[in-house]
């Protein structure tokens, strides 16, 4: 079985269009990143230099963790509740193209806001922030977990959001759940972040395979829970 | 009247059951080889149309000689313990606009559901387009058909050119830009498609939904209520675009609560109350289901009407309607009407009209589905 990339394409497609016409899509996506990008700003501008190194930027690991999953969650069920997944059902489309479609759909605008939120900080602390404090926040290390982790956390949300979308039969019941799904991520990320479990080479590779794990996981789960006929007749 | 009618249709019964030898199908089904005769034309909407719809070509590949558009063997649907349809078996031809009719909760739009792939049948088999409703067979069904939902189902914040780009890509249009504005032509839209879907009326909305289910070229389209909600305008170019369709080779599949609709457009029709009632012409379905009557009316009621009608060649019976109306069960119109009207006449009736009883297809329909509820209550 091959994946069509033009039905990819033009779920994706529909998907961002939406957005673009949707203004509080927008600004839930917006709103996220500010309570994660505040905090770290205020705390990193208040610390004195020669504290020691800090791994409180990965604290914005939380932002790719939180964002994917309201949209995911809204996925599927927004369209059944909207009417307009039968008439999508009814074309050749694949589930496992649909989801991709979905996933993609959530996935680039969170990575685009999670990496331009990162960026933001990182520039806010070269420019203004004491030299000294600057060269203990940023390092290369955790520049390379936030680049590496932040799909994989994105990743794991929005299957989450997808599959709990695909089984319930409401909107708000399923973005309150896929808030609360990505809570474990966001808790571990802070714990590490503010120094609960120590940040490490070891904890990383860990970290990085299991998420791995679970995205594999989390896309079969969602592949088997996406059933035309459960969603299309609303049966059990 | 009442008990005329039901004592006719006992009568026709009986002599049917006794004259024909049909196979064995769903219980009131008739044969399944049923085609319509292709020199007679199927009835046309009379006078010149204000307006002319046409509809985007259909490609060769699309009509598959040989084989039936639909053919539908013992299929059932059961969710848990309901049964949504039981044991349907009809076919239907390339070319054919079939008529779905039924009361709500009969299984029309689940047998809908079914053919288009997105239920699965709890047992029987059926073909669509030339392919088996198999699992596997599931999108290569769906890019060969079309199926319009009752509700239009559109992305409302979209403009009506972005809903149909994006079902042209899902249905892998070769032609997008041309097939999007063919279909939008088709149903007279071309000015809105840059229009928010949101801002249409109800009826527009439906003509986008039919524009989108022509995006794919189809060669069975499954069209579930396409004139509710629409004006008497909106829906006479529904119905010219189903005749264009028609003659085009596509098979449309049409689901209506709109009987006079069904018997305008259709080819045959089948009546469904969660198992088939009956199938066929509409004219075939008013014979199979009233016998022959004449009605008369007189100016004084009849004093001895038994010496009038009674053995008058051609005449089963007869039965008052009112003061001065008889209505008369006859087994061939030709020879009973002018010896009715002989009689009469020699009788020294006034006689105000005789004419032969005409039964729409929503009497039929009616009848039937009295019968179930009749049935039921037993």
């Amino acid at each position: 079985m091959s994946i069509s990339r033009r039905h990819v394409r033009a779920i994706f497609r529909k998907e961002l269009r939406e957005y673009r016409h949707n203004g509080s899509i927008v600004w839930t996506m917006a709103v996220i990143p500010l309570i994660f990008l505040l905090p770290a700003l205020i705390h990193i501008f208040g610390v004195a230099a020669g504290s020691g190194p800090s791994d409180l930027l990965l604290y914005m690991l939380g932002i790719p963790a939180l964002v994917p999953s309201v949209v995911a969650a809204y996925s599927v069920v927004g369209e059944r509740q909207q009417g307009t997944l039968e008439p999508v059902l009814t074309t050749p489309v694949r589930r496992e193209e649909f989801l991709l479609g979905k996933g993609l759909a959530a996935l680039v605008p969170s990575l685009a806001i999670a990496y331009g939120v990162y960026a933001v900080v990182v520039a806010c602390v070269e420019l203004f922030a004491d030299p000294g404090v600057a060269s203990e926040v940023v390092r290369w290390p955790e520049v390379l977990a936030q680049l590496l982790f932040t799909p994989l956390l994105a990743g794991w949300s929005i299957w989450v959001g997808i599959a709990i979308s695909t089984r319930v039969g409401e909107v708000r019941v399923a973005q309150q759940l896929g808030a609360l799904a990505s809570f474990p991520s966001v808790l571990v990320t802070a714990l590490i972040a503010f120094g609960a479990i120590p940040a490490s080479l070891g904890l990383a590779i860990a970290c990085a395979v299991l998420l791995l794990l679970l995205n594999g996981l989390g896309w079969r789960v969602t592949l088997a829970a996406f059933q035309r006929e459960r969603l299309i007749s609303g049966t059990r | 009247m009442y008990h005329l009618i039901r004592w006719l249709i006992r009568k026709w019964r009986s002599r049917s059951a006794a004259q024909t030898s049909a196979p064995a199908q769903t219980p009131g089904a008739a044969p399944l080889t049923d085609e319509p005769a292709p020199d007679e034309p199927a009835p046309r909407p009379a006078g010149p149309p204000a307006r002319r719809l046409t509809s985007p070509p259909v490609s060769a590949e699309s009509k598959i000689s040989g084989a039936p558009a639909l053919s539908v063997d013992g299929l059932t649907k059961r969710f848990g313990d309901r049964v949504a349809f039981q044991d349907l078996s009809f076919e239907v031809g390339y070319g054919e606009v079939f008529g779905f009719l039924g009361p709500n909760g009969a299984g029309k739009t689940t047998t809908v559901r079914t053919l288009g792939t997105l239920f699965a049948p709890t047992s029987g088999s059926a073909s669509v387009a030339g392919l088996p409703l198999t699992r596997g067979n599931g999108a290569e069904i769906r890019r060969r058909i079309s199926i319009m939902p009752e509700s239009p189902g559109l992305y409302l914040r979209l403009s009506v050119a972005e809903n149909l780009e994006c079902f042209a890509d899902l249905y892998d249009a070769p032609d997008p830009r041309g097939q999007i504005d063919r279909a939008l032509r088709a149903v007279h839209l071309t000015d809105r498609a840059q229009d928010p879907c949101g801002a249409l009326s109800k009826g527009l909305r439906q003509r986008v939904a039919l524009a989108r289910a022509l995006l794919s070229d189809p060669a069975v389209l499954f069209l579930d209520e396409p004139t509710a909600g629409l004006d008497p305008v909106a829906a006479r170019d529904v119905h010219e675009l189903i005749d264009d369709l028609r003659q085009r080779g596509v098979t449309i599949f049409l689901t209506t609560h709109r009987l006079e609709e069904a018997e305008r457009l259709c080819d045959r029709v089948a009546i469904l109350n969660r198992t088939l009632r009956i199938v066929g012409r509409p004219e075939e379905l008013r014979e199979q289901m009233f016998a022959k009557s004449l009605t008369v009316r007189t100016r004084e009621p009849l004093p001895e009407p038994d010496q009038v009608f009674g053995g008058l060649p051609a005449v089963d019976g007869w039965q008052a309607d009112g003061a001065h109306g008889y209505v008369i069960a006859v087994s061939d119109t030709q020879i009973a009407a002018p010896a009715v009207t002989r009689a009469l006449v020699q009788a020294g009736a006034d006689v105000l009209s005789v004419g032969e009883s005409r039964h729409s297809l929503e009497d039929v329909y009616l009848e039937l589905i009295d019968e179930d509820e009749e049935a039921g209550r037993r």
